[in-house]
């Protein structure tokens, strides 16, 4: 049992919050965003009306398979995220409790397990009851579990691509035709059940599409390098939707095209969608904690400290040949620092805190993953040991279970680290 | 009797010090390798001579491995940990850590970072068995460990020793699962403490005496008469049923434990090595055969597996020993509970923690169940 869970004082976040401030307004290219992500819950609803096989998938299962054979998918990490940003999330954190999920699993399957017996979320969007599970343990091994419980609940079958963690420096070729000979079985497989024609040249077409989008991401987070930067880091959260989910496609390239346009802007007039004064620009390491979002953005803002770089967001900008199945089964093996071995993850941190301009590291210790957190400590120490003692800091908390933060250990605990930055840099200053 | 008493008790001993087997191996000059729970290849390391010791932590303070495992980590990952950084492993040259869950993807690495004179041999096994490229892939990784063995301990493992030592392990596998069988005729002597000392001392022994011991004690359990037992029979199903504390209130209930799916005990033993010319392949035969909740399958052979694991051995219930922290078990208990109970049969889960005195809650639930049944 979790001690933090059974605490009896825990309450949504927006039950003990004081009455909030109008929001700002949003930019174009977040209602585009908004927009293109609701369409595609719509379009999975209606695609199911009209009789077709719908599926959900893991967040980093190969999108262009899917796309390729013109199926509609649905993510329900993404949609476990959307229901605790909009603070929905404890009715179906209970439900699952109460049903024979323990307390200690990740909060995004227990949500997506209520989710599988409840069906509704309203206001938040709904998913599409599915027709079959594509499932990708490159995010993490829980996932699967996760998937055949949906799986078995709803009776229906799963497509399994096991990308096999990397525990040596790169993806090893064994892995490659290993990884090549799945996607070629689930393309049959998923091809056959659904009643669809696979068409090789189309799926190059999504992979350029998808590369062309991933090029696009990439740009968007590279003007974190800017300093002060045009945008507030935090923002990339709010993108992560259109690139999880129509990755594939043309009009997520729109949704980027503008979000560009929005920063060239910014830069033009010396502004940025940071709210304050930038001191400090760091890395955030892990999974926003999504019911707390605009309150650590507010504790942040507070101290002038920006989000400037993540790793979680990158996990999502494949870098591979289009047309070329053996180097997508590379990419999606090697992207997320959850399948890749320490070395790895130290070596792409101190890569980005050198190019970003990275004055700390803030570390979440997500009690709903422990495969991000049952190495975080040596990474902690790693990183700052390869980049020159560079300081850092953690705090408890959850995706997506409100009862697993605590907004004082939050502020208490960025206020020292804002010290411990500043002490940092006018040492590094003093030389 | 006396004989088989003799030999009970030296499988306790065995069971309760693996530090002391370990200076003896030592002493004696052979080479040890440890390996995490709860399958590695340790028939390739058995090949060259070297003793495969497993690893299942201990009940011991955590102090060191908290700089690397949170308090939410499996608490037999925290103490393996906490023995390989505070020198109890000391004198074994390498582990073999399999990445079977996400706590282990990230054990292999804290203990290759953080235990230096102690070499670490990952691997990662197929997850996805239904297709051939599977167990191609799980060859090409086998082999892996098979060259870091030779690296690191100087020795050539020879295809004419690992079918040998295969030979070994399976005959054993037939022993264990023999003796699981008999026990239930004698439960008066194989209590569920003598019957877990009996799974876990294979652990600390080479597979080849074991073995030995174990076809004494079982041709001995063969001639005794068969014993009727009074009290009430159960099933566990899980990673461990540690520590003895756990069993001694079973024991105090007169419950007994008829069969287990645990994966320190049975699940080691329920499927034998293929048959074949290629060692490896043999081995990684065995991985594709398996019916393991660490394994995607779609099928959840592990339903079947347990209630017929109760209806065969006439059990009344069973207890789920469930691993704190570990997320594959409980996902697992989300299919099997209700099915379970749909049987008929009344489904108790008790929390595993290898912490010392954590078991007084269990006490008085398995009592409820004991006055239930």
């Amino acid at each position: 049992m979790n001690e933090q869970n059974m605490n009896p004082a825990a309450v949504q976040p927006d039950q003990a919050a004081a009455p909030a401030k109008p929001k700002r307004p949003k930019s174009k290219s977040q209602l585009m965003a908004g927009a293109l992500l609701d369409k595609a819950y719509n379009d999975t609803m209606e695609a199911r009306a009209r009789g077709e096989k719908i599926g959900w998938a893991t967040s980093l299962f190969p999108q262009e398979i899917a796309e390729t054979l013109g199926l509609h998918i649905v993510y329900p990490e993404n949609h476990g995220a959307a229901i605790a940003a909009k603070k929905l999330a404890a009715p179906f954190l209970e439900y699952a409790e109460a049903h024979d999920c323990n307390n200690d699993l990740c909060s995004y399957a227990k949500i997506d397990i209520a989710y599988a017996d409840i069906f509704d979320c309203s206001p938040a969007s709904n998913m599409a009851k599915p027709d079959f599970l594509l499932i990708g343990n490159n995010g993490c091994n829980e996932i699967t579990k996760w998937f055949e419980v949906i799986g078995r609940k709803l009776e229906i079958p799963t497509f399994m691509i096991d990308f096999t963690y990397n525990h040596m420096p790169y993806v090893t070729d064994s892995r490659v035709q290993y990884i090549k000979a799945q996607i070629e079985q689930v393309i049959e497989a998923l091809s056959a059940f659904t009643g669809t024609t696979w068409d090789p040249d189309r799926f190059a077409e999504i992979m350029r599409v998808s590369t062309e989008n991933r090029n696009l991401w990439e740009q968007v987070a590279d003007y974190l390098e800017l300093q002060p930067s045009p945008l507030s880091g935090f923002d990339l959260f709010n993108y992560m939707g259109p690139m999880v989910f129509t990755r594939g496609r043309r009009e997520t390239g729109d949704v980027m095209r503008q979000l560009i346009a929005e920063i060239e802007e910014h830069i033009k007039n010396g502004t940025s969608t940071f709210p304050a004064k930038e001191e400090f620009r760091v890395f955030w390491e892990g999974i926003a904690c999504w019911p707390y979002l605009s309150h650590n953005l507010k504790t942040l803002k507070k101290y002038g400290i920006n989000v400037c770089a993540t790793a979680y967001a990158r996990a999502w900008s494949l870098d591979y040949t289009p047309g070329d199945i053996e180097s997508l089964a590379r990419a999606y093996a090697f992207t997320s620092s959850n399948n890749i071995l320490l070395e790895e993850s130290v070596r792409r941190r101190k890569e980005w805190n050198t190019k970003f301009h990275i004055d700390g590291t803030i570390y979440h210790v997500n009690r709903a993953c422990k495969v991000m957190v049952c190495q975080q400590q040596e990474l902690m120490r790693q990183v700052s040991e390869a980049c020159s003692g560079l300081p850092y800091m953690s705090f408890d908390g959850d995706q997506a279970d409100f009862r697993n933060f605590s907004e004082a250990q939050f502020e208490t605990r960025i206020e020292a680290f804002a010290e411990l930055m500043r002490k940092h840099k006018e040492e590094r200053r003093n030389g | 009797m006396a004989n088989l008493q003799e030999k009970l008790q030296y499988l306790k001993e065995v069971a309760g010090n693996p530090g002391k087997q370990l200076a003896q191996y030592l002493r004696q000059g052979r080479q040890v390798i440890g390996t995490f729970p709860y399958y590695t290849p340790e028939v390739l390391a058995d090949a060259a001579g070297i003793v495969p010791m497993g690893m299942w932590g201990a009940q011991t303070e955590i102090s060191q491995a908290r700089k690397y495992l949170v308090a939410f980590a499996c608490p037999i990952m925290q103490s393996c940990m906490e023995l390989g950084l505070n020198g109890t492993y000391h004198g074994v040259k390498a582990v073999m850590i399999p990445s079977m869950c996400d706590t282990l993807r990230c054990v292999t690495q804290d203990f290759k970072l953080g235990v230096r004179d102690i070499a670490c041999i990952p691997f990662t096994y197929p997850q996805n068995r239904k297709i051939p490229a599977a167990a191609a892939y799980l060859k090409a990784e086998f082999t892996q460990v098979k060259e870091r063995i030779e690296e690191i301990y100087q020795v050539a493992i020879e295809e004419e020793a690992v079918q040998k030592s295969i030979a070994v392990y399976n005959e054993h596998n037939v022993q264990m699962r023999r003796f699981a069988k008999l026990a239930n005729d004698h439960l008066d002597v194989v209590t569920p403490i003598v019957r877990h000392e009996v799974f876990k001392s294979a652990w600390f022994m080479t597979k080849a005496e074991h073995l030995e011991i174990m076809k004494e004690i079982n041709d001995s359990l063969e001639t005794l008469p068969a014993h009727i037992f009074a009290g009430k029979k159960v099933i566990l199903t899980g990673i461990t049923a540690e520590p003895e504390g756990l069993l001694q209130i079973l024991e105090d209930q007169n419950l007994a434990v008829a069969g287990d799916d645990l994966a320190q005990e049975m699940r080691q033993y329920r499927t034998d090595i293929p048959e074949g010319d290629d060692g490896i392949g043999r081995l990684a035969g065995q991985w594709m055969n398996r019916t393991d909740p660490m394994a995607h399958d779609d099928e959840i052979k592990r339903l079947e597996l347990l209630g017929n694991l109760l209806k065969d051995n006439d059990a009344q219930a069973l207890i789920v020993c469930l691993m704190k922290f570990c997320d594959p078990e409980e996902y697992e208990f989300v299919a099997y509970n209700k099915y379970i109970k749909s049987l008929g049969y009344p489904v108790l889960s008790i929390d595993i923690d290898q912490q010392p005195g954590a078991y007084d809650q269990a006490r008085t639930r398995i009592q409820t169940l004991a006055e239930m049944l």
